[in-house]
This record gives structure tokens, C-alpha cells and sequence, in this order.
């Protein structure tokens, strides 16, 4: 069976991992790097993801999507108190979201394709074969439409989406692997843009969740955010600047605000420093790791209702819970630890890498979806009740909260007049009584017989599969026929629509395949003009004249070749340069080795390498 | 046991999850109930360990994870066998659900929903509603009489409550009772009618647990 990667799509960085023997593994970067920014500029030069795209935030802030796992299955109704601090154009089209850039618009399963497209690159660089199957996670507390989301956009991407697995059930997996221990967990995972709390019970290899909650719009992101406006009034009171009126300095202040707060993990204060748009003024301030707890610790308490929940579902104590397992970037910050630690009485566990484990936990998913592990199974449940609209708006609910699944529940359906031949069914996700206090997942028209009112039986099926994604099929109970069911989603793309992406994303295949050689050619060049510069400013006086001249001549071909479209010229004129500093090379090697024998020590001749 | 032939090789086979020839996962008959698919006789008490390893157990023999590399057919029984079984699981598991189930299997007849209060209970619910109507009419309106009515509903609560444990224990003496009875290996006339009883008994405590338990749940959603 083909290789299945496990993928961690998140907020604001996004994985990719596979099983190297019986080790999950996360593919890194030519950069060293595991995680690639979630970040798509669409650039006059095509289009660009991760780290170099995050570059783009600044420079080109209407034309570079982030943090598009938030309108993932998602009206823009939906949204609505959130588009203020979003650069780009958002629109609706058909209750999905569109990102406006340009003449052209993109639902967010797409631009979630293009980061898809980019780990699955790199995984494919990587391991030298192509991949093509996947296991994605999401938020446990993801509904129905926004995994349905996820799902199409690993379609958009050419990727066979064999399991939808969710975020803190992965961490567990990844975590039992490590740890081999037995008893019950609480894993808290708050990312960059949502929180989860699940609870499992791990006995004997069999990871069953008890109970899971959360909040899919909490996190990082929201921090960020609460740090940004106090900078924003702070600008406003000192220099009359409204920074939302400027969308590139927005960004800078967004990215400042959460680099100030990475920084008070580990400092107790840190200075802030931006330009302004007036273009001579410059904001500066000093933060204290107490102030931007008092900021945030709304927040961060916010993400303990949802735990309580969660061990009330469970029908535990905090007491019950043997070991809390953090995940999630935001978990770092050492008030969220106080939190946790405050709410379950006991520090938590903190040996696994937040960034890494959920994508580690997929690939380990994925190992047992191929047949790899077998001694490994996770029992997750449906994160909200389902249930349909009756008379009178009330629901009628059919599949309970923290159901194991996969999980089905059957319902009769009859007609009340004579010869009424269809049945309006409203099907709704959600806690409360009434259905317009839900979230609309789908409606259908269900096929009736034209009899005497009461006669018809329908026996319709909702089933809730593992991946947590509904399935409704009907049948006749008279006759026994079995009838399809068009489910028309209220919040995501039609079947369609999602063949129609999946057609056009083949067809900018080719043009994105163009773009991107241009661009690695083009960052190679610099890299390579860069490099050589260095190496000439420390050794040119050991080259002969000839020598010396070849080198710059080549080095200007480069520089020239640099600013054209075509990556060939580019890539023939960086070997042209290598194969006339090919012996400079060696010399320089020669001379720092014996200088290093010399006197000088080794590390002083290595580059610290960068941390990820 | 129900006798049926493997879907894939025809051969018989006689309630096993695999074909005995073939080795292909066969289908968990629908009309089984839950007692007969965790493998357990229908006695209401359940050893809730034992109940979990066999749950395990059988959910390494059907979850779909482990049936991503086979055929459609087999892939689809895996999945209705993981619903059902996790249903029969989610139902058992429970010891209030589960003799919900044993006494709609046993009696036949749908799970009753109560509309009047118990008849012990008629005056006393009446005047609690009536109590609750005007601490929803004050609208928190704060008041002397508010939190004296405040008080009072705090107190009917917990004599609910004790109420409702007090039904739950006699509930779980009848589960003794019942589990007696079920294991007399030739049941007399006068077995089958205590048998009888003890169901209607049952019957009878659960429809009134329940609208007890929704009173409370209402208090507590009303008063806090």
C-alpha cells in the first residue's frame, strides 16, 4: 500500500509526518525548519506559501491569506466581528466564504489546497516518491461543515483525505507512543486560532475518548490580537494615527505583538519598537510579562469553562485525571500552565514538542489506517449532539455529544396529508432546544410515496462515520427500496463545486509548477551572490588575477540572469559560477582548516545553525 | 443461534464475527439485540470492567481503521458493526439506560413519557411549579421574597434529589431481584409472573426518574 502522511493543517503553521520504521517523523524544510508558516501570497510572480510567503504580510498585506483555517466551513455572518483586523476582502458566495484578491476570488478550502500542495511537495522532495494519501486533523470541536471543509481541500490538493482525525486525540496518540502509560489524560491544545480539551482513557493500547469540548475561536491569534489593540490606542493617543487605516502596519504591529508575547515566555520584560505610517514617527514601548498576563488571562480563563465541561461529560474529577498533556503553541506561555495547573491541580506534563506532536500523532494514524500498527487504536467521539428541526422550530435530538463513532441513529418519517410526495428535513449541530440557536448543517428533501397521509414509512439512517462527518441515507420500509439522499450543505461546497476546483487546480498546476522553479531558482541565485561575496571579502588575495576576474565576470552573468523569467538561465548561470569557484572553494577550505589547526577553534568557522 | 451463510464464500457460518473458511468480517445480524452482541446473558448487573475489555475487544475485530486496505463490502460491514456495537456499548454501560433497554426488550413496549407527576409526588410538584412561575415572573428583581422563595426552591431541590437516589436505590435492589429470577434454569408460572412485576415495577421507577431528574435539571437551570 502507497505511503499515507499524517498532516497537521493549522491556524498559523501546518506539518507534514511520516513513519520512518516505527518512529513518526516530521519532514523538515530545506531551511531546517518543520513548521511551514500557513501563509499563501498570490504575487505578481505567482504563488507563494510559508516562510517566504510570510514576508509577504507586510509588503503585499491585501494579496497574502492567513489564518484562513478560521472561515473553514464558515458563512460570513459567521465571521462578521472579525473581519475588521483581515487585510484581504472577504465575500460570500453561496454560504461559503470568498477571499477576494484581485479579479479573482477563492473559497477557503482552496487556499487551504495551496498549503496542502506545498507540505505535500516538500514531503514528496523528501522522501523521493509521490504521495497521494493522507490523514488530515483538525479541532476535536470542529462541526460537521468545517470538517467537510478540510476534507475538500485535501481533495483540491490531489490528496486522497483517508481520515479526518482530530487535533488533542492526535497529541494523545504521539504521546502514548512516547510515554506507554495507562490511565486517564486530559490534553489542553490551544493553537493559533482554536482551543480543544479532550479526555481518554488509555488502557492497553486502546486510546478512548470520554469526553472532548472547546472553542473554535480561541487562541493564539486572539491574544495577538488583545496585545495589538492596546498598541493601536496607544497610537492613537500619542500620535492621532488609526493603525486599522493601514493595512501593511496592521500587519507589522499584528507580527510585533506576537513576537512581544513569544518573547514573555521567557523574559519578564520586552520592548516594542514600530514604525509608523507618517513615515518619521516611531512607537515604542516597554511590556511586562504581568501586563500582558493581566491582558490575556480573560482569555486564557475562557478556555477553562469548556475543561470543566468536558470532565462534568466525563462524569470526572480534575482529581480522576492522571496527567495533562500540553499542546499547541500557546500553551507555552507560562500563565496558560499556570491555568491548567490551577484547574487540575498537578503541573502538566510538558516533554513533547506543542508545535510537533499533533502532526506526529497523525503520522501514527496514518501507520495504522496502512496496517503498520495494529497493536494501536483510537475510539474518538462526535464533539456535538446532532439532531433535527421539528414542528415548531424545536430539535429533536438523535445522536448525543461525546458519542463514540462511528455512531448511526435511525428515524421514521411519514407524510401528513394524502398524496404528499416529499419530506423537508433540516438536520442541525448543536446544544440547544430551539433549531435557529444551532448551527444548520444541511438540508434534504425526502422521496414520499403518494399515499394516504400516514401510510408512507421512511426509515432514514444519519450516520456519524470516524471521521466525525455525517452520512444520511433512506429506505423504504414498505417496499425495502433504498433511496439517495442530495444533502445540500448550509455552510460548504457542493460536490460540484469541489470537482470544478479540483479541475483548476490541475490546470494553475502547471503555471504555480513554473513560478515556484522561478522563484528557487531565484532564491538560490541570491544565496549563491551572497555567499560568494563573503567568501571573496575573506580570501581574494589568495586567487591569481585570471581566476579573480572569471569569478566576478560569472558572478555579474548571475547577477543579470537574476532579474529574467527563465529559471534555466538562472540555474545555468549559478553553475557557471559554481564551476569557477570550484577550486576557491577547496583553497578557502584548505586555509580555514589550517588556520583552525592553527589556533582557532571549530566552533568559531560553524554558523550556529538556525532554531526552529 | 441464528444460522446464516458468509456473504463472501457461502459457506455457514453460525454467529462469528469471521467466516471460519474464508476469514472475511461478517455482518452483526440487526435484529440482535445488545445484551447478545457484547456476548453477555440479560442480567442488569454488569461487571463494568469485564463490560470494557470486551468492548475493546471487539472493537479491535471491527473498527474501520483497521479495514482501510479491504474491500468496499468489507469496509461497510465494519463500519455498521462499529455503530452498532458502540451503541450496545454507550447502552449497557450505563446502568439507567440499561435497564431502560432490558425493560423495552422484556415488555415490548416504547419507554413511556410522563406527562402528570407521580402520584406521591402530584401535590407537592404542583406547588414547586407554582413557586418556580413566580421566581421566573420576578425576572431577579432582587427582594426579600425572592430570596426566601429562593431558599424554599433550594430545599425542594434537595429533597429531590434524595428522592431520586431513593428510586434509584430500590431500582438497583430489583436488578438483584431480576437477575435471580433470569437465572432459574426452568421458570415456574409463579417465576414468570414475579418476573412480570419486577419489570412493571422497574417500569414504573424509571418514567418516574425521569420526570423527577427534568424537574431538577429545570431548578437547577431556573435557580442555580
Amino acid at each position: 500500500m502507497a505511503r499515507i502522511v499524517g498532516i497537521d493543517l493549522g491556524t498559523t503553521n501546518s506539518l507534514i509526518a511520516y513513519m520512518d520504521g516505527k518512529t513518526p517523523t516530521v519532514v523538515p524544510g530545506r531551511n531546517g525548519r518543520t513548521m511551514v508558516p500557513s501563509v499563501v501570497a498570490m504575487t505578481d510572480n505567482g504563488l507563494i506559501v510559508g516562510d517566504a510567503a510570510k514576508e509577504h504580510l507586510v509588503r503585499n498585506p491585501e494579496r497574502t491569506i492567513y489564518s484562513v483555517k478560521r472561515f473553514m466551513g464558515k458563512g460570513l455572518a459567521d465571521v462578521q466581528s472579525e473581519v475588521p483586523y483581515f487585510p484581504y476582502t472577504l465575500q460570500e458566495q453561496g454560504g461559503v466564504i470568498r477571499i477576494r484578491i484581485g479579479d479573482k476570488s477563492y473559497s477557503p478550502p482552496q487556499i487551504s489546497a495551496m498549503i496542502l500542495k506545498e507540505l505535500k511537495q516538500r514531503a514528496e522532495a523528501h522522501l523521493g516518491e509521490s504521495i497521494t494519501k493522507a490523514v488530515i486533523t483538525v479541532p476535536a470541536y470542529f462541526n460537521d461543515s468545517q470538517r467537510q471543509a478540510t476534507k475538500d481541500a485535501g481533495m483540491i490538493a490531489g490528496l486522497e483525505v483517508l481520515r479526518i482525525i482530530n487535533e488533542p486525540t492526535a497529541a494523545s496518540l504521539a504521546y502514548g507512543l512516547q510515554e506507554r502509560t495507562q490511565g486517564t489524560i486530559a490534553v489542553y491544545d490551544l493553537g493559533g486560532g482554536t482551543f480543544d480539551i479532550s479526555i481518554l482513557k488509555l488502557k492497553n493500547g486502546i486510546f478512548e475518548v470520554l469526553a472532548t469540548n472547546g472553542d473554535t475561536h480561541l487562541g493564539g491569534d486572539d491574544l495577538d490580537r488583545t496585545i495589538g489593540d492596546l498598541f493601536a490606542k496607544d497610537i492613537q493617543e500619542q500620535y492621532g494615527i488609526d493603525i486599522n487605516l493601514h493595512g501593511d502596519d496592521m500587519q507589522s504591529l499584528r507580527l510585533e505583538a506576537e513576537r512581544a508575547k513569544i518573547r514573555l515566555s521567557d523574559d519578564l520584560k520586552t520592548s516594542v519598537t514600530l514604525n509608523l505610517p507618517d513615515g518619521k514617527s516611531q512607537y515604542r514601548r516597554e511590556l511586562t510579562r504581568d501586563q500582558l498576563e493581566e491582558l490575556t488571562l480573560p482569555l486564557i480563563e475562557r478556555s477553562l469553562g469548556p475543561c470543566r465541561l468536558a470532565l462534568k461529560d466525563a462524569g470526572l474529577t480534575p482529581a480522576d485525571i492522571d496527567e495533562v498533556v500540553l499542546v499547541g503553541g500557546s500553551t507555552r506561555m507560562p500563565l496558560v500552565r499556570q491555568c491548567v495547573e490551577g484547574l487540575f491541580g498537578k503541573p502538566p506534563h510538558s516533554n513533547l514538542n506543542p508545535d510537533e506532536v499533533v502532526a506526529l500523532g497523525a503520522a501514527v494514524q496514518a501507520d495504522i489506517l496502512s496496517g503498520g500498527t495494529t497493536d494501536m487504536l483510537l475510539l474518538d467521539v462526535t464533539p456535538l449532539s446532532l439532531g433535527i428541526e421539528t414542528m415548531g422550530g424545536v430539535v429533536s435530538s438523535l445522536i448525543r455529544r461525546n458519542t463514540t463513532i462511528p455512531t448511526s441513529a435511525k428515524e421514521m418519517f411519514t407524510t401528513y396529508v394524502d398524496g404528499q410526495t416529499s419530506v423537508d428535513i433540516h438536520i442541525l449541530q448543536g446544544e440547544r432546544e430551539l433549531a435557529r440557536d444551532n448551527r444548520s448543517l444541511a438540508r434534504f428533501q425526502l422521496k414520499m410515496p403518494p399515499l394516504p397521509a400516514g401510510v408512507p414509512r421512511i426509515e432514514v439512517t444519519f450516520l456519524i462515520d470516524a471521521n466525525g462527518i455525517l452520512n444520511v441515507s433512506a429506505r423504504d420500509v414498505r417496499t425495502g427500496a433504498t433511496q439517495s439522499v442530495a444533502v445540500k450543505p448550509s455552510y460548504g461546497l457542493s460536490d460540484d463545486e469541489v470537482e470544478k476546483m479540483i479541475g483548476e487546480s490541475f490546470k494553475f498546476a502547471a503555471e504555480d509548477f513554473k513560478a515556484r522553479q522561478l522563484i528557487e531558482a531565484r532564491n538560490e541565485a541570491e544565496a549563491i551572490l551572497h555567499a560568494t561575496k563573503k567568501a571573496l571579502g575573506q580570501g581574494a588575495h589568495l586567487l591569481t588575477g585570471d581566476d579573480l576576474a572569471a569569478i566576478k565576470s560569472a558572478l555579474t552573468a548571475l547577477d543579470g540572469a537574476r532579474s529574467t523569467e527563465d529559471h534555466k538561465l538562472i540555474r545555468t548561470r549559478i553553475q557557471d559560477v559554481e564551476k569557477v569557484t570550484h577550486d576557491f572553494a577547496e583553497l578557502l577550505m584548505d586555509t580555514s582548516l589550517k588556520e583552525a589547526l592553527q589556533n582557532k577553534s571549530l566552533s568559531e568557522m560553524t554558523e550556529p545553525s538556525e532554531k526552529a | 443461534m441464528a444460522r446464516s451463510m458468509c456473504w463472501h464464500c457461502q459457506s455457514e457460518v453460525a454467529g462469528e464475527y469471521f467466516c471460519e473458511r474464508c476469514v472475511k468480517v461478517q455482518p452483526l445480524s440487526k435484529e440482535q439485540d445488545y445484551f447478545t452482541c457484547l456476548g453477555l446473558p440479560r442480567l442488569l448487573t454488569i461487571d463494568a470492567t469485564g463490560l470494557e475489555n470486551k468492548f475493546y475487544e471487539m472493537s479491535r475485530s471491527f473498527h474501520p481503521d483497521f479495514y482501510q486496505t479491504k474491500t468496499d463490502t468489507e469496509r461497510t460491514i465494519s463500519l455498521g458493526n462499529s455503530a452498532l456495537l458502540n451503541t450496545a456499548y454507550r447502552t449497557l454501560k450505563d446502568p439507567i439506560q440499561r435497564a431502560e433497554y432490558l425493560v423495552r426488550l422484556e415488555a415490548g413496549a416504547v419507554k413511556e413519557i410522563r406527562n402528570q407527576p407521580p402520584a406521591d409526588l402530584f401535590e407537592e410538584i404542583l406547588s414547586l411549579q407554582d413557586d418556580l412561575e413566580e421566581f421566573r415572573a420576578a425576572d431577579g428583581q432582587p427582594s426579600a421574597d425572592l430570596t426566601a422563595l429562593r431558599t424554599k426552591l433550594q430545599t425542594d431541590r434537595e429533597a429531590l434529589e434524595r428522592r431520586q437516589q431513593d428510586m434509584e436505590s430500590r431500582l438497583f435492589d430489583l436488578f438483584e431481584t431480576w437477575d435471580r429470577l433470569q437465572r432459574q434454569f426452568e421458570p415456574t408460572e409463579a417465576i414468570r409472573a414475579k418476573k412480570e412485576s419486577v419489570l412493571k415495577e422497574m417500569r414504573e421507577l424509571l418514567s418516574n426518574r425521569t420526570y423527577v431528574r427534568n424537574i431538577i435539571n429545570d431548578l437547577v437551570a431556573t435557580v442555580g
